[in-house]
């Protein structure tokens, strides 16, 4: 890790509604993302989050407080191209996202807009659907594509353009359970193996327990941020809020509850399966 | 038990006679039981969506049969319709379906495709919106100025508006968050305790059928491997993963700690359930 690639020093966002309402959605968030970590931010629908995330490359200015990309304040248009060529997004929904009638077509779109000459787009897409593990699907349709498939076509579209931070807006939130898993390893690896900063949006816990670090928003508030095994801790003040705790640290806190001596912090299968087989056999 | 719908060896094949054809059901014995609160389960491309399309009529069998209260419903083109009015379908992402230009008009559109009267339709949307949450307020505005989980409501509470006998909802919780899917399941309950209606609610989450429904469907390779009682049906945790399924992760956890040398029965697959039988193996319960 070497310093932040991400910077939002109190964030503010509000906008007004047709009724003249004017909601507050962020209220001074203050946040950095060190390069190379994998960030999930959790929050139930209107904390914020899918806010913050439009923050983070400029779709969305603030109304009050900075965002640095790289060092570049967001709200400098004449940075715009090099901020979003920094930070690429995912959104949920990959049939929004797709726009060419072969999926390397796909992938080609964003570095030939950059104007990156011929031969270096064929490497880039090349490697990018590598990178998702679709090369061989290289020259099919993508409408024809799993969910899955296609919304690791839309992650291979933003690496393409070689970004060194990419952010998924609840990417799975649409796919099956395969589909889940696919594009969930697929990020995991793009941290891991390529070093890409990876800041995923979501509201399922089981996915935010695989991030190195978990931010937890609330009404527009960071309200928890630390290693998961620590935030999901709190199991009352997450439920406080909306939110649930996997299943697995559910079933230790009411042992606990329960007067039983058992850690809270074994968020895996394996883990839970032996904090409860060294409590039983103690 | 009343079987309230059943099907009898249906077969369903897509784009019969060209290329692409493909079967998406084969020789399917289904029954659906008056009055019970049935799941169903299976991943995308399983034929359990086609199943469904299948239970109100919106799709025919290429073969076999689908009856409603022993009637085969493609006997008589008024059975299809009366059918379609006693077999509510809430489909995928419902909030896509409303176009009225307020809550009040778009949960009324069903009540009166059935040609009831004004006092009635009124009767049937206020009862179908408080089961769902919705408030008196919410009923004027335009569906478009609310939240996706009250978009979501508000398609559920047009078909519960037509008061069906049979409540159908494909993946009625998908993409929502914790509060959502509560909120969501808790009214579907609600509505199922009050009314005595069927629920049949296809869902891809383990965790939230093991904890909602009485009684499981498996649907895989266009055929129903097995059914029973989630506990029965988790007893094949081994198929269930090569189906792409798996278990509950309570059921993943005491697999592995009976692996772990542990003498547990592993039959448990919710928190609650887990926690007893930690309990009564430590001697505390």
């Amino acid at each position: 890790m070497s310093g932040p690639i991400i910077e939002a020093q109190d964030l503010r966002f509000t906008y007004t509604n047709a009724e003249g309402v004017t909601p507050i959605v962020l209220d001074g968030v203050s946040l950095d993302i060190e390069e190379g970590s994998f960030v999930a931010v959790l929050g139930h629908n209107g904390s914020g989050k899918s806010t913050l995330a439009k923050h983070l490359n400029a779709i969305l200015l603030p109304t009050g407080g900075k965002v640095y990309v790289a060092g570049m304040d967001t709200a400098d248009q004449q940075k715009l191209l090099s901020i979003r060529s920094t930070v690429g997004m995912v959104f949920q929904n990959p049939d929004n996202q797709i726009v060419a009638n072969v999926v390397e077509e796909d992938v080609a779109f964003a570095p030939e807009n950059l104007g990156v000459p011929s031969e270096e787009i064929r490497r880039r897409v090349d490697e990018a659907l590598a990178m998702v593990g679709m090369s061989q699907y290289a020259t099919h349709a993508p409408h024809l594509l799993s969910g899955g498939q296609k919304q690791r076509v839309a992650i291979a579209g933003v690496i393409a353009m070689r970004p060194r931070c990419v952010v998924l807006d609840e990417p799975t939130a649409m796919l099956d359970p395969i589909g889940r898993k696919e594009v969930l390893g697929t990020i995991a690896r793009l941290n891991r193996e390529y070093g890409t900063t990876v800041v995923l949006i979501t509201h399922h816990m089981d996915e935010a327990a695989q991030a190195d670090r978990l931010v937890v928003m609330s009404k527009g508030h960071v309200i928890a941020d630390g290693p998961p095994r620590t935030v999901f801790q709190d199991v009352e003040g997450l439920k406080a809020v909306g939110l649930t705790v996997p299943e697995t640290t559910q079933l230790l806190w009411q042992l606990r509850q329960a007067g039983c001596d058992v850690p809270l912090d074994a968020l895996s299968d394996e883990e839970c399966a032996q904090v409860l087989s060294d409590f039983l056999t103690a | 038990m009343h079987p309230i719908l059943e099907t009898r060896k249906l077969c369903h094949v897509y784009s019969q006679g060209t290329p692409f054809e493909q079967t998406a059901l084969h020789d399917v014995d289904f029954t659906a039981y008056a009055g019970e609160y049935l799941g169903i389960i299976g991943h995308t491309g399983s034929g359990k969506s086609t199943l469904i399309q299948h239970l109100n009529g919106l799709l025919k069998p290429t073969s076999g049969q689908v009856l409603f209260d022993g009637t085969d419903i493609w006997s008589d083109p008024a059975v299809t319709r009366q059918t379609r009015f006693q077999v509510g379908l809430v489909f995928q992402y419902p909030e896509y379906q409303l176009f009225e230009e307020t809550v009040y008009k778009d949960i009324s559109f069903g009540p009166k495709n059935m040609k009831l009267d004004e006092g009635e339709i009124d009767r049937r949307v206020r009862q179908a919106a408080e089961f769902v949450g919705l408030t008196e307020a919410q009923l004027a505005k335009s569906p478009f100025e609310l939240s996706g989980g009250q978009k979501r409501r508000v398609a559920i509470a047009g078909v519960i508006a037509m008061e069906p006998r049979v409540l159908i909802l494909d993946e009625p919780t998908a993409g929502l968050d914790p509060v959502g899917v509560d909120a969501i399941l808790g009214n579907i309950r609600d509505y199922h305790q009050a009314t005595g209606a069927t629920i049949i609610m296809v869902s891809h989450s383990m965790e939230e059928v093991a904890r909602t429904v009485e009684r499981l469907v498996v649907v895989n390779d266009a055929v129903i491997p097995f059914s029973g009682t989630p506990r029965e049906v988790f007893r094949h945790g081994a198929e269930l993963e090569t189906m792409g399924l798996g278990v509950p992760q309570m059921t993943r956890v005491f697999l592995r700690l009976r692996q772990l040398g542990v003498d547990i029965d592993p039959s448990v697959y919710t928190v609650e359930q887990a926690r007893d039988a930690i309990l009564a193996a430590k001697g505390v319960g």
